[in-house]
């Protein structure tokens, strides 16, 4: 089935949610209300005629801080038994993106979509392991981001790069070995256990 | 005395004399023989980040054979090696292990940074958000071997380094030595 076919049966079943078709585009695609996306993907799956079995990609986007829309998800799709293939796009709003995961109906959404959370802030509603899965659990931010700003210290040691290491005090004041070295604070998450008693400090990575 | 920049000529110390006491004996000192015994086996953690580890497993193979120098045997336990060679990028996800790594392996121990991004941050110095800029800055480093990645030559001749380091090391003034250098 072609795109506009394809736009045409989504159309008729799901109204107003199918927003926009782009046919005239290099890869043609289809805007769709963010809200109802899981819906909307369940019966690109099931239906018969059109059984989008594979997801074959899930990207997070982010097209500037002033443009709109500002962010957005791009679905890739792939039927191996019809042979077609269709692009689906959402638009999402910069402060507090959120839509429903599609990670029940195809098992591929499931780290693409912790990657665009953790690159990008998109929280999939409905996703039964929305952790971060490329940076640190505890690292601040979204980098991906065009307004992104990397953040100073990262359990002690500077993450930027700078000329002279040694004007930052924690490095003045800690030698090993006769070489002057951060005072690198080792916390692997998942052995660090929170404190008990003492002064109270029972901050989890993360947090 | 710290230890100097020089290249080992081997006519620095004197380990061995022969003849002495006739055929079939050697005299040498004691720290002499600890040395050599060290710096003959060296036992590298098995530890690869990144495309320099494909060059390290190059020099651990048969053409090139690290274990003609004694340093072939990768332990895959920081308890059982001498040396760690940080072989790759050190994302700051990774500096955590490393360091963990590192407080693990015994004493007597040494860090061989291999390649640009292990020394420097390499072609990630200035944009890299996620990427330490340069193993030193968390964990003290022997030697620093250049390239992107380093032929595996030079990964032989910066454990040739570590080993004349040794050489010149001796363990009963290790603790001093190392007062003496902070």
């Amino acid at each position: 089935m072609t795109p506009e076919q394809i736009h045409e049966k989504l159309s008729e079943k799901f109204g107003e949610d199918i927003i926009a078709l782009k046919g005239e585009e290099l890869d043609p695609f289809i805007q769709v209300n963010p809200a109802r996306i899981f819906e909307i993907a369940d019966y690109l799956h099931t239906s018969p005629s059109l059984k989008f079995t594979s997801l074959m990609c899930l990207s997070g986007m982010d097209y500037g801080v002033d443009s709109e829309p500002s962010l957005g998800v791009v679905y890739s799709l792939h039927s191996m038994e019809r042979g077609h293939k269709l692009t689906l796009r959402v638009d999402l709003p910069r402060e507090n993106p959120q839509l429903p995961s599609v990670e029940t109906i195809w098992h591929t959404a499931d780290w693409h979509e912790r990657e665009a959370f953790d690159l990008f802030g998109i929280v999939f509603a409905g996703h039964r392991d929305l952790r971060r899965i490329l940076c640190p659990d505890d690292w601040e931010g979204y980098p991906l981001r065009k307004d992104y700003v990397v953040q100073e210290f990262y359990h002690g040691v500077r993450v930027p790069y700078q000329e002279d290491w040694r004007k930052y005090e924690t490095l003045e004041k800690n030698t090993e070995r006769g070489h002057y070295v951060f005072k690198f604070e080792s916390k692997v998450p998942h052995l660090v256990e929170p404190a008990e008693n003492g002064n109270g400090d029972t901050k989890k990575a993360g947090e | 005395m710290p230890i100097s920049k020089q290249p080992y000529t081997g006519k620095e110390k004197k380990f061995v004399e022969e003849g002495v006491y006739g055929d079939n004996f050697i005299v040498t000192s004691v720290d002499g023989f600890l040395s050599w015994a060290r710096l003959s086996s060296l036992w590298p953690m098995t530890f690869g980040l990144a495309c320099c580890a494909i060059e390290m497993m190059a020099t651990a193979a048969p053409r090139y054979d690290l274990d003609r120098f004694g340093a072939g045997v990768m332990r895959p336990s920081p308890r059982q090696t001498d040396l760690m060679i940080v072989a790759g990028t050190v994302t700051m996800k990774m500096a955590d292990r490393i360091k963990r790594l590192y407080d693990q392996m015994p004493e007597p121990k040494y860090v061989l940074s291999m390649g640009s991004c292990a020394t420097s941050g390499g072609p990630y110095w200035e944009h890299g958000y996620h990427v330490l800029k340069g193993v030193d800055l968390i964990v003290p480093v022997d030697v620093y071997v250049t390239g992107c990645p380093p032929r595996p030559e030079a990964l032989i001749d910066g454990v040739l380094k570590i080993q004349d380091k040794i050489r010149k090391e001796s363990l009963f003034k290790l603790k001093s030595q190392e007062k003496a250098r902070v």
